[in-house]
């Protein structure tokens, strides 16, 4: 034996399958004895077979930003499954149902009568210049009252073992794919695990997400045509675009394949001719999804959709305007959501967060950027953070002025000492760094995945877990006490 | 169907079989080059000629010699007809219609993808030229084999299958070109008899279709019959009557077909009103040439019906 899971550093932060003694977390046990059993060959051996794996399926993300221009890099999947305990999961899935519940309450709200203005919960001035705020969608009602039926909320783990809620994605959360890809390769790669253990299903995913996007057809006695809207082969999550088409059998389309005619129905172009479309799932930012309504200065997008939409003729999903609530200064609201909106105490917490736009925040944020984490309120992908204990004198009075200058921009929350999960580096098991994120969907029905996507840290120390910069992604197992 | 995905479909299966048929078209000159005496051998150049790329092989500055004629038709990136780019383009086309193809078929095009830019680009070695081009062309023979054993006979197959047959039909059109521009058909000169039928001989192998010609033929290898054979038989699947037979079957099954079907059939036509008996070189080729305008057509109509979007729109708005 090579390896003992007491030499494995669990200090500082906390570990989802070994506990600072050594022993494991519920539900990990067979798992770290089955990882014992391997020695360092048959480790890599494995990792390796897991990699040709992803490869021969071509699981793929696209990255931009790099010297080649855009390119197909195979996904990056760690083969040490992260571990939940199923009694654990079902807490933070009611959390998880009654956070998107009250977010939705919220979008419908902002578009409507605006209560929680009225009542004092919301400043109305946070709405007014908020980039993701659409004046277009003021008064309409989309089916059901639903605004965001696709929602991936990012969940972290702190150092005393609390679970908070980091950020809700609202706009086009992408990621559902990979967790189902992985655990597809993760199947092959410890099919003995499968047998013994009772891992919770994850594949009725696609399912449950057309059942979401059907409940929302204008037509609903007829089959519903739903189609998946994509920006096209070079963006970077079109893998999952084709995947989700896929799964679903549905036409996966772009802003050419379809046409508004004078009827205000949506229609695609096919080789029968015209066909009435009643669904989009569209995973294009509202920007380019109707060069008429939003002026992008683009011809992408399909002319009269949102004209379409707002008759009621076309569904959206996510629908349009639902990104007001994506946006990390609402975010930090949600809490007060869910007392006005459900009259309910939020089962997840927040991230304690400083708002830079409220005065006294804000100066205790400028004296404390060494110790903060920063960030923009509408980047996504880990862009535009200052990690404070890792940045440099100039980096920080640059935050410093940009907070000073748009203060509404930002905000700063605690360096939190991420959750780790041992991960495979080289021939060794090391922790890296984690993140999870569930995906919740909203129609008739709240459906939460089972798990989600956990992403890795690759880089040692490192918490930045995004695919884009560098970060890998692990298999996630709700599992039974055991 | 989307137009853009049966268009997609349609090229995803042209370029898969151009590969292979470009590999096909290579292991017969190099055959020939080995049947011939040294000093009648026209060398590489016809090569670059039949694909119609002389064009884009001028511009690169190098000589025809068979090393650089091989590299640019194998692995050259910048020669979009090359087999690298042939099936750098199929998955291409693969990856934008995978939620329409059985998932098996993308992972074997994106394997052969991954095969291709590992040990074709650049070119081959003289020595391994033969095993690399025997596995693109059965790894394009499997990409075939799996949609027949696999794939919903809808819209989506018809479009393969119709693109598939009509590059394939045009591809033995310039495989027998090829053989045509040797120039050897009517060469007076008593001692180069011998060799004709042992070159008619390499392109049926070249075409898998040397036990199918003497099953069907039952005569010895000659000119005439393989001909006959290779452009007007209605059953050996690579000669060019059967695969337009095969475009017209699958194009019956299309909507608004009136128009491609009237093309295809007028070229089914012109090829039964033709007489291959003793035909010389000059003429062969210029038969071939029009056959390929015809082929060219078909395209044309087909493009002009299924896949231009603003054509739909005119006349469905």
């Amino acid at each position: 034996m090579t390896f003992s899971w007491e030499d494995y550093p669990v200090a500082g932060h906390w570990d989802e399958l070994v506990r600072p003694d050594g022993r494991a977390r519920a539900g990990a046990s067979r798992l770290l004895r089955t990882l014992l059993r391997l020695d360092p060959d048959e480790l890599a051996l494995r990792q390796g077979a897991a990699d040709l794996a992803i490869k021969a399926m071509g699981i793929t993300f696209t990255v931009y930003h790099q010297e080649e221009g855009s390119i197909d890099r195979a996904w990056p999947l760690d083969i040490i499954p992260r571990i939940i305990a199923l009694r654990e999961w079902q807490r933070i899935e009611r959390g998880l149902a009654q956070r998107v519940r009250a977010l939705n309450a919220f979008i419908d709200d902002v578009y409507h009568d605006r209560e929680i203005v009225k009542a004092g919960h919301f400043p109305a001035a946070y709405l007014e210049n908020s980039a993701n705020y659409r004046p277009q969608c003021q008064g309409v009602s989309p089916p059901l009252g639903i605004w965001a039926h696709i929602c991936g909320s990012d969940l972290v783990r702190a150092a005393d073992g609390t679970v908070y809620v980091l950020e809700d994605n609202l706009r086009v959360p992408s990621g559902v794919s990979y967790m189902l890809e992985n655990r597809k390769v993760i199947k092959r790669v410890f099919p003995e695990l499968f047998e013994k253990f009772a891992i919770q299903p994850v594949d009725d995913y696609p399912s449950q997400l057309f059942d979401t996007l059907a409940a929302l057809s204008p037509r609903p006695s007829d089959y519903p045509e739903v189609v998946v809207l994509t920006p096209g082969i070079y963006n970077s999550a079109y893998f999952e675009h084709a995947y989700l088409a896929q799964q679903m059998g549905c036409e996966l389309v772009e802003g050419r394949d379809l046409v508004v005619a004078d009827d205000d129905c949506v229609y695609a172009r096919t080789v029968e001719g015209l066909t009435r479309v009643d669904v989009i799932y569209r995973r294009v930012d509202d920007a380019f999804l109707d060069p008429e309504a939003f002026d992008s200065g683009t011809m992408l997008g399909v002319p009269g959709l949102m004209r379409a939409w707002q008759r009621g003729t076309v569904a959206l999903a996510n629908a349009p305007g639902a990104g007001v609530a994506d946006d990390k200064l609402v975010y930090t609201f949600v809490p007060d959501m869910i007392r006005f909106y459900l009259d309910e105490e939020p089962l997840l917490p927040n991230v304690p967060s400083w708002l830079c736009a409220d005065a006294e925040s804000r100066r205790y944020v400028l004296e404390h950027l060494h110790e903060l984490v920063v960030k923009p309120v509408n980047e996504s992908g880990g862009y535009g953070m200052l990690i404070g204990p890792a940045s440099t004198r100039a980096e920080r009075d640059g935050f410093a002025s940009q907070i000073r200058r748009h203060p509404r921009n930002y905000i700063a929350q605690p360096t939190l000492a991420l959750s780790t999960v041992p991960t495979v580096i080289g021939d060794r098991i090391e922790p890296r760094h984690v993140d999870l994120r569930p995906f919740i969907l909203s129609s008739d029905r709240v459906h939460v995945t089972m798990g989600g996507l956990t992403r890795v840290a690759m880089r040692k120390g490192s918490l930045v877990v995004n695919s884009s910069q560098g970060g890998g992604s692990k298999d996630t197992w709700i599992v039974g006490a055991g | 169907m989307l137009s853009r995905v049966a268009e997609n479909l349609y090229w995803l299966a042209r370029y898969m079989e151009r590969a292979e048929n470009t590999a096909r078209l290579i292991q017969v000159n190099a055959n020939l080059m080995l049947d011939l005496p040294g000093g009648v051998a026209t060398g590489w150049e016809p090569l670059v000629r039949i694909v119609e790329a002389t064009d884009a092989y001028e511009a690169t500055g190098r000589n025809y010699s068979e090393r650089n004629v091989i590299a640019f038709l194998v692995g050259d990136y910048s020669n979009p007809g090359s087999i690298v780019s042939s099936i750098a383009s199929a998955r291409e086309n693969a990856r934008t219609v995978r939620d329409m193809i059985p998932r098996e078929v993308w992972e074997h095009v994106n394997d052969l993808h991954l095969y291709a830019r590992e040990h074709l680009k650049g070119g081959l070695h003289r020595r391994e030229r033969h095993s690399h081009l025997q596995y693109v062309i059965q790894g394009a023979q499997a990409f075939t084999g799996m949609l027949e054993g696999t794939m919903n006979r809808g819209t989506g197959y018809r479009f393969l299958s119709a693109g598939r047959y009509l590059e394939r039909a045009d591809m033995t059109g310039r495989i027998i070109d090829v053989r045509s521009s040797s120039l050897l058909i009517d060469s007076g000169t008593e001692g180069l008899k011998p060799y004709q039928n042992i070159q008619w001989m390499s392109v049926l192998k070249s075409l898998t279709g040397y036990q199918m010609y003497r099953l069907k033929m039952r005569v010895r290898v000659h000119s005439d019959a393989v001909l006959e054979f290779l452009i007007l038989d209605d059953e050996f699947p690579r000669a060019v009557y059967s695969c337009l037979g095969n475009v017209e079957f699958q194009v019956a099954s299309l909507p608004n077909n009136a128009g491609p079907l009237r093309v295809i059939t007028r070229l089914r036509r012109h090829l039964q009103a033709q007489s291959l008996q003793g035909v010389s070189a000059d003429d062969l080729h210029d038969f071939i040439v029009a056959m390929l305008d015809g082929l060219g057509d078909i395209h044309e109509a087909l493009s002009q019906t299924y896949f231009d979007p603003e054509e739909t729109r005119r006349e469905r708005l």
